[in-house]
């Protein structure tokens, strides 16, 4: 039996519907996909070298643009804080300034942002080619669960390895004020490393820790989310893995500015 | 034995499997052939449980399993071998490590069994001393083979076949006593191997019967088919 067309002013109703009916959808996938890798993450078998393995791909092999970005961002804070509080005479305050700025913010954030760029969607391309090429069907007729295999390990390791990532490049960060600040600009090295003592608390660090560990979390899950559910071919790869990145991206902003306001 | 009995599928508004029936008798091989794009893939994907269908069962020795899910499913899962159509081999390991997969992870053999295991399954599809060799760097009928070699490593009891071309040696399959379900094209290769066979047309079985009286059908579609004469259906 045919459908009745729908009459012409109802059609905008009809399309509103449609589009509220797919968003509610796919957010109900993407929860239980999230509450399915917490099943197999918290139930045994636990896969420990896929776990390995995974931090090697997300932490280990991100080291370098860590490294190369926390130096930089340290040295360009170093650069324009001091400028500022120069006008002040205040430039005694540059090392909790640069510090403060990079464990509260821009160390959780940009580092989740850099290890997102080169793991989250490297991550997503490799579940998405498992996906189209069968390899994902193939463990599901196996009767073993490819969240267990796939998922688990790398949202465990993002839970690891973005707070170290973070620590690292808040470190780097910090040394590039450093070379900015002391041996650049002529800040004593006591001011800048005292100062700093005096200012960063255990709540400033632990702040930036639990944003570290959300970052870790969403990435993970957003980038398998996208890899598991690609569409056809290199496109639907290609696409997955854009849209891995974004949303991604965006999630960590819109997180950062929660956690921000949640937390002391 | 396994028994399907009116599955209906669509996807969209694609009707792809129309009230299909068939049945595939215990330690028989069953080949289904159609032509490409016909529903023998998504046909197969219901069996082994990756789809579910919009009307219908799959009954394996009388277990309905259209309506299974989580590790009721995969208990009859562990009785099957999966070949799929482009070998789904996993890229990040050797071949060995392939054809190990399912043994360390559903039999969890000791390594020495393992390693036994893998070059025997390895040697009997032809591909002995090549175990070390990754799916990127051999041939696509290289892979298709390691792919059954790692479908038949763990002894199952039902293998299914998805378009496996090269590999699917005869004597190999007589070998090994299990119930298979081939989907395949390629004519008349399949003829070689098969006990049953099943026409699958518009999403329902068009004749079924074994090879000989397949390949001396009248019926219209399956003699087109079998001569590989253009399907005129659609300019009708």
């Amino acid at each position: 039996m045919s459908e009745r067309p729908l009459a012409p002013a109802l059609r905008p109703f009809e399309a509103v519907g449609g589009w509220t009916i797919a968003i509610v959808d796919s957010l109900g996938r993407f929860g239980t996909f999230f509450a399915e890798a917490l099943g197999a993450v918290v139930t045994p078998p636990f896969k420990v070298r896929a776990f390995v393995d995974r931090i090697d791909y997300i932490g280990y092999r991100s080291l370098l643009i860590i490294l190369l970005t926390g130096t930089f961002t340290g040295m360009v804070l170093g650069l324009q804080i001091y400028l500022t509080l120069v006008r002040f005479g205040s430039e005694a305050f540059l090392g909790p300034a640069v510090a403060l700025s990079l464990i509260r913010e821009l160390g959780p954030v940009l580092a989740a942002l850099m290890v997102t760029g080169r793991a989250g969607s490297a991550l997503t391309a490799e579940i998405g080619i498992m996906r189209i090429t069968e390899q994902i069907d193939a463990l599901t007729v196996m009767a073993l669960n490819p969240m267990r295999y796939l998922v688990a390990p790398s949202i465990l390791a993002g839970l690891v390895t973005f707070p170290l990532m973070t620590a690292i490049f808040d470190v780097v960060g910090i040394f590039g004020g450093y070379l900015v600040g002391v041996k650049l600009l002529g800040l004593s090295e006591g001011t800048y490393f005292g100062e700093m003592q005096t200012f960063v608390d255990l709540h400033d660090i632990m702040t930036g820790f639990w944003k570290s560990v959300s970052f870790g979390i969403v990435v993970t899950w957003v980038c398998t989310y996208k890899g598991f559910n690609v569409g056809h071919g290199a496109e639907g790869v290609a696409r997955a893995t854009t849209q891995a990145v974004v949303l991604s991206s965006v999630l960590i902003l819109v997180c950062d500015y929660f956690m921000g306001s949640v937390l002391p | 034995m396994i028994k399907v009995e009116a599955l209906t599928k669509s996807f969209g508004r694609q009707p792809v499997l129309r009230a299909l029936s068939l049945e595939v008798p215990t330690g028989s091989i069953t080949v289904i052939i159609g032509r490409s794009g016909g529903g023998k893939s998504v046909l197969l994907k219901h069996l082994i449980g990756l789809l579910r269908p919009d009307a219908g069962q799959v009954l394996v020795d009388g277990v309905e399993i259209t309506s299974l899910r989580g590790r009721a499913l995969d208990e009859i899962r562990r009785r099957y071998g999966v070949v799929f159509q482009g070998g789904a081999l996993f890229d990040s390991m050797s071949c060995h490590d392939n054809v190990a997969f399912p043994l360390r992870e559903k039999l969890r053999l000791p390594t020495a069994e393992i390693a036994k295991r893998v070059e025997a399954a390895l040697a009997q599809v032809g591909l002995e001393g090549m175990g070390a060799k990754f799916p990127a760097e051999i041939s696509g009928g290289m892979r298709k083979r390691v792919a059954i070699a790692r479908a038949l490593v763990t002894e199952p009891e039902i293998v299914f076949f998805d378009e496996p071309t090269t590999g699917l040696d005869p004597v190999l399959v007589r070998r090994f006593r299990f119930t298979a379900v081939v989907v395949s094209h390629e004519i008349p290769e399949i003829f070689e191997i098969a006990d049953t066979v099943a026409m699958l047309h518009e999403g329902r079985i068009a004749e079924v019967g074994p090879p000989a009286a397949i390949q001396a059908s009248p019926n219209r579609v399956v003699r087109q088919f079998i001569r590989g004469e253009p399907d005129n259906s659609e300019e009708r």
